[in-house]
């Protein structure tokens, strides 16, 4: 196991780079002059003349990749073009809320979508499983706008059964964090239930023909043991996969979230910074997702090690 | 030993057994009034053709037929005069594992690969036995050592994959016989292995049926083994019982057509001749001949074999489903 993680951990290094070298290339997708397309179109040459300086225009590509990433690896990202705060504090700032209603809507995805659909694909064909199948279809069916405002509106506004809008830090106020993510997490996590469901009723149905699933039962043991432990855990390793892409849908699907539930998330930030150009800004976002889906989906594979022993490798 | 064991009656009794299936034919039957009994520490060859049933049978006497597309239609299966037919499900899973245990013929694919085998084993034994996590430990590490697995306390934090077929076939004999059923159901356990280990995995299974004094019905194409190994043999085709007798009774006197085929084919009976597998194939369940289903690859067969379905006749010792079973002399194979 200790290998395999290893090994993994190994093979972050050079998928980082690349993510380093994407995140400071988009500076160079701007087209023509960055530094004219960046100070906008009513800018004045001074102006220009300050973001070259600020992004070191001049100097060449490489050594000022070079001093990118050498800042960024001890933390520091630059600072905002507009407001001169440093990015990282900014990120900072926003993290919590995006990653609280991240985490709250993959863990809402798998408490709906695992059950789901393991009693589907333990009792296929049963009307439970026709129910399902056809909910899931919904499910991956609606954009996750219109679950948000649905939700937004009716449970939130119309009902008034939960908070629709607004972020409360849960240093501040657990119960109230908790509560108010409850509504944007749901309308997050429904699409990701409704696929995890799937690949898990396929896992289980394909897993319950496994000959070592007769044996158990021939061993006689109870439901709980065939279905939760033997069938269940060979089931899960395709489903791991799923939750995997998950996370860098999820960062996407939280901007639009955000908007909708009036959340101060990172989402809502990049989309000001895009509007800005604030190239830093996006630098430093970029970077800080794709590190994090690199380092997601290593966890992802390593998880493998634990579902799946013959990839542990002796 | 065994609760409700009443005097006299068998271990097993398997009454009309009739188990279908959904085809495109509608249901179908593919086993159809098999009966045979099965008596304490017996071991019962069941012997056929691929498809005649024989794998059907074993899994309905554990009531493990069931589901949209298979249904037990008729009959009964009584462990100790009790019917397991009429059982629910809680009730089947006491007698699954501790009184009829199973093994099956793919060993490489029958312990699950997310488990180590101790904890597997570990499982079966704390299911059906009121024993501590050490104990059952202990106990499992025995069995291993029992059923021949070298270095069983380092094997046992092994996962499957790290076993070979063989030694998979061992883990599996001993989660079976964990907790010491009073009868084995061995469907094909060597098929899968090779030669040299069949002969091993087949002596443990000798010396493991002597030692908890348990009934064996061992499922097999191999009639050397049934020799060897079998008090009885029962002899199936599309999925009728078609001739059942004692070893020593059956194979130097067969009184079926299509059991002396069978026997003409013994491996090893006539070295240097080719082997001469029955001509023909098995009928399908929808297509069934008239009158006795094997008479059109019957070497024997009379303008009325093809229009009187023959019933299976006790003759007391044996009993055989053939028109003709009396006035046939069969070649069998000397003793
Ligand atoms: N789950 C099932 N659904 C439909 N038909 C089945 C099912 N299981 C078995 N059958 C059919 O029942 C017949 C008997 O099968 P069975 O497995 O008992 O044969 P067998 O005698 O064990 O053969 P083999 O020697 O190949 O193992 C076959 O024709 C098979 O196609
Ligand atoms: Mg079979």
């Amino acid at each position: 196991m200790l290998r395999l993680v290893a090994r993994r951990l190994l093979k972050v290094i050079p998928l980082l780079l690349l993510v380093t070298v994407i995140a400071f290339g988009l500076l160079n997708l701007v087209p023509g002059d960055p530094a004219v397309q960046i100070a906008g179109e009513f800018a004045t040459e001074e102006q220009i003349e300050a973001i070259r300086t600020e992004l070191e225009l001049d100097r060449p590509w490489l050594s000022r990749y070079g001093s990118w990433l050498s800042d960024a690896v001890r933390g520091d990202l630059g600072d905002s073009l507009f407001s001169g705060v440093s990015v990282r504090s900014q990120i900072w700032d926003r993290l919590p809320a995006t990653v609280s209603l991240i985490g709250w809507s993959l863990v809402l995805s798998a408490l709906i979508g695992i059950p789901a659909g393991t009693v589907a694909g333990w009792r296929e064909g049963s009307a439970l499983d026709r129910f399902l199948t056809v909910g899931t279809t919904i499910g991956v069916a609606i954009p996750v706008f219109v679950t948000g405002l649905v939700l937004a509106l009716v449970v939130g506004i119309k009902l008034g059964w939960l908070p629709a809008t607004g972020y409360v830090g849960i240093t501040e106020s657990p119960w109230q964090w908790a509560r108010r993510l409850i509504l944007p997490a749901f309308a997050l996590a429904l699409t990701g239930a409704a696929e995890i469901a799937r690949q898990t009723r396929a896992g289980v149905i394909e897993v319950k023909k496994q000959d070592f699933v007769r044996v158990a039962r021939a061993n006689g043991l109870h439901t709980r043991q065939v279905l939760g432990k033997h069938t269940l855990k060979n089931a899960m390793i395709p489903v791991v996969t799923v939750v995997g892409l998950q996370i860098g849908r999820l960062f996407g699907l939280s901007v639009l979230v955000e908007q909708i539930f009036n959340i101060p998330g990172l989402g809502s930030r990049l989309i000001t910074a895009v509007f800005e150009n604030d190239v830093p800004f996006i630098q430093g976002t970029v970077l800080m997702l794709g590190t994090v889906i690199v380092l997601v989906n290593a966890g992802v594979d390593i998880s493998y090690g634990y579902f799946n022993p013959r990839v542990r490798g002796s | 030993m065994s609760e409700g064991r009443a005097v006299g009656v068998p271990l097993l009794q398997v009454e009309d057994l009739t188990v279908e299936f959904v085809t495109e034919h509608g249901w179908l039957p593919v086993v159809d009034g098999v009966s045979f009994e099965i008596g304490r520490q017996e071991t019962i060859g069941l012997i056929g053709e691929s498809g005649c049933g024989k794998s059907v049978t074993a899994m309905a006497i554990l009531g493990l037929i069931g589901g949209p597309s298979g249904r037990v239609a008729r009959g009964r299966v009584l462990l100790d005069g009790q019917d397991l037919l009429v059982l629910e499900e809680p009730e089947l899973r006491e007698v699954r594992g501790r009184r009829i245990a199973m093994i099956f013929q793919e060993p490489m694919t029958s312990i699950d690969p997310a488990f180590t085998i101790g904890k597997q084993i570990i499982e079966v034994l704390r299911r059906h036995l009121p024993l501590s996590r050490a104990q059952a430990k202990q106990r499992a590490i025995d069995l291993l050592d029992r059923v021949g697995i070298p270095d069983p306390h380092r094997r046992f934090d092994d996962y499957p994959h790290q076993l070979s077929g063989g030694m998979r076939q061992r883990v599996l004999i001993a989660m079976a016989l964990s907790c010491e059923p009073d009868l084995l159901i061995a469907d094909e356990p060597t098929t899968a292995l090779d030669v040299t280990v069949q002969a091993q995995v087949l002596e443990l299974l000798a010396g493991l049926q002597e030692e908890l004094g348990m009934a064996v019905l061992l499922v097999t194409h191999d009639l050397a083994v049934v020799a060897e190994t079998c008090d009885r043999t029962i002899v199936m085709y599309a999925g009728e019982v078609v001739e059942s007798a004692d070893v020593t009774a059956l194979f130097p006197d067969p009184r079926h057509p299509y059991t002396a085929a069978m026997l003409a084919n013994l491996p090893g009976l006539h070295p240097g001749e080719p082997l001469r597998p029955i001509p023909g194939i098995v009928p399908p369940r929808h297509a069934l001949p008239a009158g006795c289903w094997y008479s059109p690859r019957c070497e024997h067969r009379t303008d009325a074999c093809g229009a009187t379905h023959p019933q299976l006749v006790d003759l007391g010792t044996r009993r055989v489903r053939c028109l003709r079973a009396d006035e046939l002399d069969l070649p069998g194979v000397g003793r």
